[in-house]
């Protein structure tokens, strides 16, 4: 099945991810949780669940005020918890994005879930209300991760979500897992893939557990808590790169695997430098060449809204060499790699990028730069940052 | 001009925090040579370091007026003597212009190995020797037991010994007046030629050299024209006074007394240290007998991190010579750490002077390599030669003549720490001499050793190792032929200079093994296997491997991550700017001398 009746793209197609750069999406942000878990860093609020009605009227103020654009190609709803919403309010900012901008035949709408408040019956809401996509907090089938995860659902839960969303027909269901958090073992995680595997998601994304400033678990991990070990979870990113392949998802991007047909749209779009724009506290724009992101703490966020000004700040323009190199670094997360382009032939050529070439982490061919450890992705980044710009050479 | 006897030319002997400074500022103060409005403390340590530190590391003089109990005013020179082991020439200087020595002890801390050593070198040089006990006012103070310390060094009586304590000014009164009983009046003859010790000089934007001296004979006045001796050299005074501690010009200098003299000459160099002034027209006979020039006894190279900063670090070098003739400086080329200049110091703790002075006052970010000493290598076919740095060391398997510096030490321990002493001495090859009980409470280690086992780590190790309470002093003591091989430090199979090494034989392994395995720590992975090896010559002692580096990439990249993601990547670029390439391998500046660095 597929979205748009197309005959289905591999998700690593090098067409594919070059025609997502044309795309226009949109991000809606929906900050409200239950708990802030220990290793997140978004712009997320615990136990404000009674500001929900006057967010999502911010949310839909922010949209209307807008400029014009063209239909979108994808609309993503991440969190935060955007489960915890009310439907209806749900319902109402994405007719009001619709109404604004329009969507593009075959667009993607997705919204992020946690298992623990994912019902049929909500379910069956959210498709109603126009969504076809649902990525799902699964993160792990071990109680003892989820634990050390600060999540509060169980493993049985997770299958329970993936029937439910079955059940009300979505399109395309992903599951999220976090792999290498200090008390996961091999074992579990082996079989945390072996469970997710069984529910045949469509996209499977696993992302390392990273320990990002000013989180709890940065702060432990500075008062001497054990950190993720980076080998560790090289070992478990090849397990489920292996795994994935035997269950016919194709890996596109260093930390997501999909079915043919099924690869997020919405990332694709980010990857290959598309536009998008972002509504709620903290969400990011790029459009026309600008890069911008909101205000970030959600109380300022709808004073700003409410009374009448831009909440958007640090407006960046990104242009020349500045984006291109971003086209590459963002492009090469991609299995499909990226148009090499005079920015990548600098690279190829530069004694960093030798380097990189004899220890096999880039290739070349027919013009696209791609990296053949998708592990080492950074290193590359690093390198493409690192060129001097043009004028200087 | 102060007639001769009521002079009394003097200096203070001390160990470093004993309250040397303290004390002088007290004098000064009883004297009024200074208002209480002037008054910093610590006013003869006047270079920040110095002051920061609580060391004297140049001599200086200060003149005070004392108006004793006999009720006749005293002219007192107090000429400063540095504290530490590295500048004991020095000390030995100030003695020369001195008729007696104030050798003060910390009443808590009781006598130093360089205490004695000092104390012994102003014995020889005949001077009249006041004991003090300083620092009487501290809870834990035992006067008594210091007393009972200094009277066995000095032979002398204990209730000789004055206690005072410089911080609260009590007994120094009493120091005073017994300076002026017991410290004869300098001799000399104001007839007789001049003949004047240059006993220090420093560098003045403005004035150019000035060198403080000690009329012996003669009398010297502004104006003369002056000859400095073993120079050659002649040239007119320009001004001529006395410090007290501001400079104040006199008309003239006369025998016994103590003061600067400016001539205008512009380079250290041209007004040596130790050499005689005497007057052009009517010039003395016999000059006096003056130093050894210093001669700097460790060796390393100083690198700037970044490259860009060589000629910089030129300048302050020449800098820093201009005041210090002790150290010496060669341009240095090495494949790690590209161009910068292998120095010659006195000792450890010069090197650490120049090393902070080079980074505060002319803002350079350096690269230090571990210390080293001078080796004499023979070939068979050749003459000896001084070699500096291990990568001038001839390869292994040569068949040559090696030998090193050795030095004679003096240790002072409490018996309790005896074992540990004895530990460190015997894994460094030292010979040791018979031991000597000072009291019940400190015990005379005397011992040989090479300088090349005492410039890596072994002061700091004598600290640990005895909770600090062992001190140490030294003097070279000849060359001696050893068993020495270079080990060389390889990364991914080729040599890294700046971690070659000359070492005994028989610590060859026990070095090698201990850089491999800091190199693997310190060396972050790369995107291949690095091998770190010991090797000496073609054979290698030790080996460790540094594993390529599995996973380098951010977890995930949302389109509101994007800024940040390259905020994050362009930081870890930043972080790659201070890496230096060595052949394939990115070693982190830091590496360098983290691998060089000493521990407990």
């Amino acid at each position: 099945m597929t979205l748009s009746g197309q005959p289905p793209f591999s998700p690593d197609d090098p067409d594919l991810a070059d025609q997502a750069g044309g795309w226009r999406s949109a991000y809606v942000h929906i900050p409200f949780c239950e708990q802030v878990c220990p290793y997140c860093d978004f712009a997320v609020a615990a136990g404000e669940d009674h500001l929900t009605a006057r967010y999502a009227r911010a949310l839909i103020a922010e949209i209307r005020s807008a400029p014009k654009w063209g239909p979108l190609h994808a609309v993503n709803f991440g969190g935060g918890t955007p489960s915890r919403m009310p439907v209806p309010l749900l319902k109402r900012i994405l007719a009001t994005l619709v109404r604004r901008f329009g969507l593009h035949q075959g667009a993607e709408v997705s919204l992020e879930a946690n298992p623990e408040d994912w019902t049929s019956g909500k379910a069956r809401e959210v498709t109603s209300a126009g969504f076809n996509r649902v990525s799902l907090g699964a993160q792990s089938f071990d109680p003892l991760v989820l634990s050390y995860l600060g999540r509060r659902h169980t493993p049985r839960q997770i299958f329970r979500s993936v029937a439910a969303a079955r059940g009300a027909g979505f399109s395309s269901i992903n599951l999220d897992l976090m792999m290498g958090s200090p008390p996961e073992t091999a074992s579990s995680w082996s079989a945390t893939v072996q469970r997710a595997l069984e529910c045949e998601p469509d996209h499977l994304s696993t992302y390392a557990l990273s320990v990002e400033t000013g989180t709890v678990l940065w702060k432990e991990v500075r008062a001497g808590a054990p950190a993720p070990d980076p080998d560790r979870q090289a070992d478990y990113w090849e397990e489920v790169d292996h795994a994935c392949r035997e269950a016919g998802l194709v890996r596109y991007e260093v930390s997501n695997a999909a079915r043919p047909g099924h690869p997020c749209r919405y990332n694709l779009s980010v990857w290959g430098q598309g536009r998008y724009l972002g509504f709620g506290n903290g969400a990011h724009s790029f459009r026309e060449n600008r890069r911008w992101e909101n205000v970030r703490d959600l109380r300022r966020y709808l004073e700003t809204i409410e009374s009448s000004r831009s909440p958007g700040r640090r407006h960046q323009t990104i242009a020349g060499w500045a984006a291109e190199t971003e086209r590459l670094w963002l492009g090469i997360r991609r299995r499909a790699g990226v148009r090499a382009g005079k920015v990548g032939m600098v690279l190829w050529k530069s004694d960093r990028g030798r380097r990189l070439r004899a220890a096999g982490v880039i290739s070349l061919h027919e013009g696209r730069l791609r990296v053949e450890r998708p592990l080492l992705t950074d290193a590359v980044s690093r390198a493409i940052l690192a060129l001097p710009p043009a004028e200087e050479r | 001009m102060t007639s001769r006897s009521l002079i009394r030319n003097f200096c203070i002997i001390a160990h470093i925090d004993h309250g040397k400074s303290t004390l002088a500022d007290r004098l000064l103060e009883s004297a009024g040579a200074i208002s209480q409005r002037e008054m910093r403390d610590q006013v003869l340590d006047s270079m920040d370091l110095e002051r920061e530190r609580g060391i004297t590391i140049k001599a200086q003089a200060v003149r005070l007026d004392y108006k004793a109990s006999d009720g006749s005013t005293y002219v007192l020179n107090l000429i400063d003597t540095p504290g530490h082991v590295d500048f004991s020439y020095e000390v030995s200087r100030s003695l020369a212009a001195c008729e007696g020595a104030i050798l003060l002890v910390d009443a808590n801390q009781g006598v130093q190995a360089q205490t004695v050593a000092n104390a012994y070198l102003a014995v020889e040089a005949g001077l009249e020797i006041i004991p003090v006990v300083n620092k009487i006012d501290l809870p834990s103070a035992e006067p008594e037991r210091a007393a009972e310390e200094l009277s066995r060094i000095l032979g002398g009586d204990p209730d000789d010994t004055i206690f005072i304590s410089a911080k609260t000014g009590e007994g120094t009164d009493e120091l005073s007046e017994r300076i002026v009983k017991v410290v004869p009046p300098p001799g000399g003859d104001e007839n007789l030629p001049l003949s004047a010790l240059i006993f220090d000089s420093y560098y003045d934007l403005y004035r150019g050299v000035v060198c403080y001296l000690r009329v012996m004979e003669g009398a010297l006045s502004v104006g003369e024209r002056v000859m400095f001796m073993a120079a050659g050299e002649k040239r007119d005074t320009a001004e001529i006074g006395v410090l007290t501690p501001a400079s104040v010009p006199v008309h003239t200098l006369g025998a016994g007394e103590v003061g600067y003299l400016i001539t205008g000459a512009k380079e250290i160099d041209q007004v040596r240290v130790g050499d005689t002034v005497t007057s052009a027209l009517r010039p003395t006979s016999r000059a006096l007998q003056g130093y050894n020039n210093p001669r700097p006894m460790v060796f390393a190279g100083i690198f700037p991190t970044d490259g860009d900063d060589n000629p910089r670090l030129r300048e302050a070098l020449e800098k820093l010579r201009l005041n210090d003739a002790s150290l010496q400086i060669a341009a240095e080329f090495s494949q790690a750490l590209g161009f910068g200049f292998r120095c010659g110091f006195l000792g450890l703790l010069h090197m650490e002077i120049v090393r902070e002075r080079l980074e505060r006052e002319y803002d350079l970010d350096l690269v230090t390599t571990a210390p080293s000493v001078a080796y004499r290598v023979t070939l068979p076919e050749g003459k000896p030669t001084e070699v500096r740095s291990p990568a001038d060391f001839p390869a292994a398997g040569r068949d040559m003549l090696v030998e090193e510096p050795w030095i004679k030490a003096l240790i002072l321990v409490p018996p309790e720490f005896l074992g540990a002493v004895m530990e460190i001495l015997t894994s460094r090859r030292a010979e040791l001499g018979p031991i000597n009980y000072l009291g019940v409470e400190r015990v005379e280690m005397p011992c040989r050793l090479p300088l090349a086992e005492v410039v890596f780590d072994f002061y700091d190790q004598l600290k640990s190792k005895t909770r600090g309470y062992a001190s140490l002093d030294y003097e070279p003591d000849g060359y001696q032929s050893s068993d020495l091989v270079k080990v060389d430090i390889l990364l991914n199979g080729s040599p890294v200079d700046a971690f070659s090494a000359v070492v005994h034989r028989q610590k060859a392994y026990g070095y090698g093994r201990e850089i491999v395995i800091r190199l693997k720590k310190l060396i972050p992975r790369q995107l291949f296997d690095v091998p770190i090896q010991a090797a000496i010559g073609s054979r290698v002692i030790s080996r460790e491997t540094i594993r390529a580096k599995r996973k380098d990439v951010l977890a995930k990249c949302y389109g509101g991550d994007v800024t940040r993601k390259k905020k994050l990547l362009a930081r870890q670029k930043e972080g790659k700017r201070r890496m230096k390439m060595v052949g394939s391998v990115e070693v982190p500046s830091e590496a360098f001398v983290a691998a060089l660095q000493v521990k407990d």
